[in-house]
């Protein structure tokens, strides 16, 4: 820390007594986006203010303008399409909408940095680490290369990254994504700014990975007197970090104040939706997730009056009228008219709804997976290495039942999902299916085994034909494989798209008319309409907005107890698998680490992986957050090319000994029925 | 990557032999032969005697398969054969010619690729203003126009406007540097207007997309210059595309100078060309169809190469 002010030879800010004047403040913002079919009001009136030293969390889902008020105060928005067409941005007492062009690149990256979301796509691929990181140095500073090259290797070192010399000779791509955004984070930091914004700086990446971002990023504004906007979808994120929150919905401030308020005493039904919609860890699972109905209004023409009122429970008559964002004490404001009646957050009536579960014949049993995956290594004598994608993987799911299957990228879960479809052929083990094994059946039997074997998969944007109507997309499997005629299969898709929470007039649309949630329900449509034993959903829900979530997984849930269908549960998030699974298994570079019933695994988790992994899940509430200790999980996650010995585990578990280098754990029943693969339980 | 390049050389032998089979064949499916043209070209009675005797002196009465093994014999021990219509070596008749439509070609690929990588960097960055348009009109026109025709316009124009007319025979580059270019420019820019068009299009819509980019947003938020902007991060990257159009675009530029040279008479490959096919020169044109098989694949091998040294990601991939 000495060193680098030594070298840098500035002040870092100091934060004044009782400062009152922010350091930037975004008054009354307009920005507008010419679209083909017409104007877009993204961001309608918005204002908010970050002091110096504090964080804020610009929270809301997609669409709601959250990034495009941030571009704006970098002056970045898409041009021409984009453009601030009112208000004002004041960073230290400058309108930076007044600023020179020129001027307003002097203060970027020096004055004001900005990180942004997706680490894989934000560094230039074809220049090095070293290269990218100088630039600001050379540019704002008037380092020389030497100097540049020595600030950069410590920059390097204070964001968590070993052997900075050599890394700084390296290229995007020889990166992991969480190094990426490690290394975003250095730039952002590299002239010292007055200011960070952080532009959903961990949503790409995993749950344990994120934590370590999140950790860093407040440390270091912390410790170097840096001021934070940080903006985000999940509440969850912010609740440990943030001073200040401020709610965007369709383009405008819903609710702003102190965290601690705003997530203990909500003032707008929207931030109260938000709040109850997510799936929590730290509360008991109730039977259906809360959920906000309905979709946000398209911006190209706004509802009159409050935004949230289509889709606000306590609407009221005079809802009709457009609500200002007003102050309601304890440094709280809200643009409700209600604000002050508003319930707490409380937690929703958790009545148990009969988890029904068949016992009797498994309907799936996976024994002893393999699937490794041969991938020609580079080099002049080449060869091959193995991956072992999935390594041993064994469980059973009974009718009716779901099975969650958690764990990062990269540990298997999608690999062992698609060998249970067979799209892809094991290299070992068995797959029982209602007692036929899937590797040996005939070709024929397999055609008729696979309507019974349906898939949802993740992305509901490229899953689905876009030059097919929903109706089409439906019909299909109904007309080809189950021999529906034109008529009979009208009627199935009318059905099915009431069961899935459609209108049936959406049968005519096609995919780009419709929103993420929608297009995941036509893609469940289309599951159902083979009227299947078992579904295999694949990250179902990870690409939609909070409030879309809770419809789709409460969708799932229902549909399951309605029609006794199987799923497997593919996700990375334990709060969702959480609400919909029986049991879970958790996975790791390949192998299993612990299979349990759910209540149990929440409950008295007995791996140090599963532990790590609730332990790194944020929670939407400041007060149990801050209270617990930092995380503990260290590292990334292994190369799956060169995996550790012994225990896949070892090299990132807090409780490894050498004796875990040495022995590959078995999953061995530590409790009744509680599995867990590790020598030292 | 040496690797790589081994085995991309193993495979360009199939594609040569496929080449060589097909020309082969198609020669001697179409009807009639030198001997014909030769003979009859002369006027007066040819016998049929006559006939099959310079037939046999050509080895065209063998068998083909026969034909086709001694022409491989041949080409891998480097022996081209003789030409059959003037009798000496084709390597001697490629020989002569070959620097000119090099220098042509080479001078037509320098000028180009200079004008167009500016011309359509800038139409991307003024994108939709008048200055893209104009720079649109430009290389439409080029993909539209054909280099003979352009040709024979460049020359009317240096006719009536300069009164300067193409020399019978050039100055050999060696002995006037400055003479030798001031008469090949013209040819070159006539070929080379088209592939500075395809060029110009191609680094055009190649920047304004690398400049939709996250990264150029990254670089913009770090506060570097506009300028930086452009040459560090956007163009390095939108030249990655470009780089296989120069590649592919440079063999069908040689094909462009087949006609290009009529006109200009100059007396090159192209030139060469067009005497052996309308001369029914068999070994003549199967030598020069293989030579421009083996530019067209090496341009290839080489684009791919230059990917590796300029895209980090296929070095280290």
């Amino acid at each position: 820390m000495t060193k680098l002010l030594s070298l840098d030879a500035m002040t870092p800010p100091k934060r004044l007594a009782g400062e009152e004047q922010p350091l930037l403040s975004v008054e009354d913002l307009r920005v507008e986006f010419a679209t083909s079919r017409g104007v877009v009001r993204a961001v309608d009136g918005v204002s908010w203010s970050v002091r110096a030293g504090e964080t804020l969390a610009l929270v809301g889902e997609s669409g709601c303008g959250k990034s495009v008020s941030a571009l704006a105060v970098m002056r970045l928005l898409a041009k021409p399409v984009g453009r601030v067409t009112g208000g004002r941005i004041l960073f230290q007492g400058r309108d930076l909408l007044a600023l020179s062009e020129s001027e307003m690149r002097a203060r970027r990256g020096r004055e004001i940095a900005m990180i942004f979301q997706e680490p894989m796509t934000s560094l230039n691929p074809v220049l090095t680490i070293g290269t990218q990181l100088a630039e600001p140095l050379q540019i704002h500073l008037g380092m020389s290369d030497a100097q540049a090259r020595a600030r950069s290797v410590e920059l390097l070192g204070l964001v968590g990254i070993a052997d900075a010399e050599r890394r700084l000779g390296q290229y995007p791509h020889q990166f992991s994504g969480g190094m990426r955004q490690r290394v975003m984070i250095a730039i952002g930091l590299a002239c010292n700014p007055r200011l960070i914004i952080a532009d959903e700086p961990t949503t790409a990446l995993d749950v344990t990975i994120q934590a370590q971002i999140l950790e860093l990023m407040k440390d270091l504004s912390r410790r170097l007197g840096i001021t934070l906007v940080i903006i985000t979808h999940n509440l969850g994120v912010v609740a440990r970090y943030a001073d200040r929150v401020a709610v965007m919905y369709a383009g405008r401030i819903a609710e702003e104040g102190p965290a601690e308020r705003v997530f203990a005493t909500p003032r707008h039904p929207y931030t109260v939706g938000l709040l109850r919609s997510v799936p929590r860890l730290d509360r008991a699972r109730g039977g259906m997730l809360e959920t906000i109905e309905g979709l946000p209004p398209n911006l190209l023409a706004p509802p009159s009056g409050c935004r949230f009122a289509p889709r606000c429970r306590w609407r009221q008559a005079a809802c009709d009228a457009d609500p200002v964002l007003r102050p309601i004490g304890d440094g709280q404001s809200a643009a409700c008219h209600f604000a002050e009646a508003m319930p707490p957050p409380a937690e929703p009536a958790s009545t148990e709804a009969g988890a029904m579960r068949h016992v009797g014949q498994p309907l799936l049993t996976v024994k002893g997976l393999k699937k490794h995956f041969h991938v020609p290594l580079r080099g002049f004598f080449g060869g091959t290495a193995t991956v072992k994608a999935a390594d041993d993987v064994s469980f059973t799911i009974g009718r009716g039942e779901t099975l969650g299957l958690v764990g990062e990228s990269g540990c298997g879960k999608t690999t062992v999902g698609r060998v249970v479809l067979q799209l892809e052929k094991a290299t070992g083990g068995a797959i029982l299916f209602d007692g036929e094994d899937l590797a040996t059946v005939s070709a024929r039997r397999m055609k008729a085994l696979r309507t019974r074997i349906q898939v949802i998969f993740q992305d509901p944007f490229s899953s689905l034909n876009p030059r097919m109507t929903v109706g089409g997309t439906i019909a299909e499997p109904l007309r080809k494989r189950r021999g529906f005629g034109r008529a009979a299969a009208q009627d199935r898709v009318a059905e099915l798209l009431d069961q899935v929470g459609l209108l049936r007039d959406m049968a005519d649309r096609y995919p780009h008319q419709l929103s993420g949630g929608q297009r995941q329900r036509v893609g469940i449509a289309r599951a159902l309409a083979m009227e299947p034993d078992f579904i295999v959903c694949d990250e179902p829900v990870s690409a939609l907005d909070v409030s879309i979530q809770g419809q789709i997984v409460n969708l799932l849930a229902g549909l399951q107890a309605r029609l006794g269908i199987a799923y497997l549960f593919i996700a990375h998030d334990l709060a969702v698998v959480r609400h919909l699974s029986h049991r879970i298994v958790v996975m790791y570079l390949g192998r299993v680490m612990e299979v349990a019933d759910r209540d149990t695994l929440y409950a008295a988790p007995l791996h140090p992986y599963t532990k790590a992994l609730l332990d790194a899940a944020p929670i939407p509430d400041p007060a149990v957050e801050r209270a617990r200790a930092p995380r503990a999980l260290k590292g990334e996650l292994p190369s799956p090319l060169a995996p550790p010995t012994g225990c896949v585990f070892h090299t990132r578990c807090p409780i490894a000994g050498p004796e875990c280098r040495a022995e590959v754990p078995s999953l061995r029943e530590v409790r009744p029925s509680h599995m867990a693969a590790c020598i030292k339980l | 990557m040496l690797r790589y390049a081994a085995r991309r050389i193993a495979l360009m032998v199939p594609t040569l032999l496929g080449v060589a089979l097909l020309t082969f064949v198609m020669l001697r499916i179409v009807p009639g032969d030198v001997v014909e043209v030769k003979l009859r070209a002369d006027g007066g009675y040819v016998t049929q005697e006559i006939i099959q005797r310079e037939r046999a002196r050509l080895g065209l009465d063998k068998p083909l398969p026969v034909q086709f093994l001694d022409w491989m014999r041949g080409l891998v021990t480097l022996d081209l054969g003789n030409s059959m219509w003037t009798g000496r070596p084709v390597a001697e008749e490629i020989g002569t010619r070959i620097g000119l439509t090099i220098q042509v070609a080479l001078m037509a690929a320098i000028i180009s690729v200079l004008i167009a990588i500016p011309l359509g960097t800038i139409s991307a960055l003024f994108r939709d203003t008048w200055i893209d348009y104009v720079v649109r009109i430009f290389t439409i026109a080029g993909l539209a126009v054909p280099s003979f025709w352009l040709g024979m316009l460049t020359l009317l124009l240096l006719l009536t406007v300069f009164h300067w007319s193409p020399p019978v025979t050039y100055t050999p580059f060696f002995e006037s540097p400055l003479q030798n270019m001031s008469q090949l420019i013209w040819p070159a820019l006539a070929v080379g207007y088209r592939y500075a068009a395809v060029v110009a299009r191609m680094v055009r819509s190649s920047i304004i997309e690398v400049m939709r980019e996250d990264y150029i947003r990254t670089a913009r938020a770090k506060g570097v210059f506009e300028r930086l902007v452009v040459s560090r991060h956007a163009m390095r990257n939108a030249l990655l595309p470009a780089v296989t159009v120069v590649g592919l675009e440079f063999a069908f530029l040689i094909g462009g100078l087949v006609v290009t040279e009529q006109v200009f008479n100059l007396n090159g490959i192209g030139r060469l060309f067009v005497e052996a096919v309308s001369r029914n020169d068999f070994m003549l044109i199967q030598a020069l169809v293989m030579l421009l098989a083996v530019v067209f694949v090496t341009m290839n091998l080489l684009v791919d190469m230059l990917y590796g040294v300029l895209d980090p990601r296929v070095r280290h991939g």
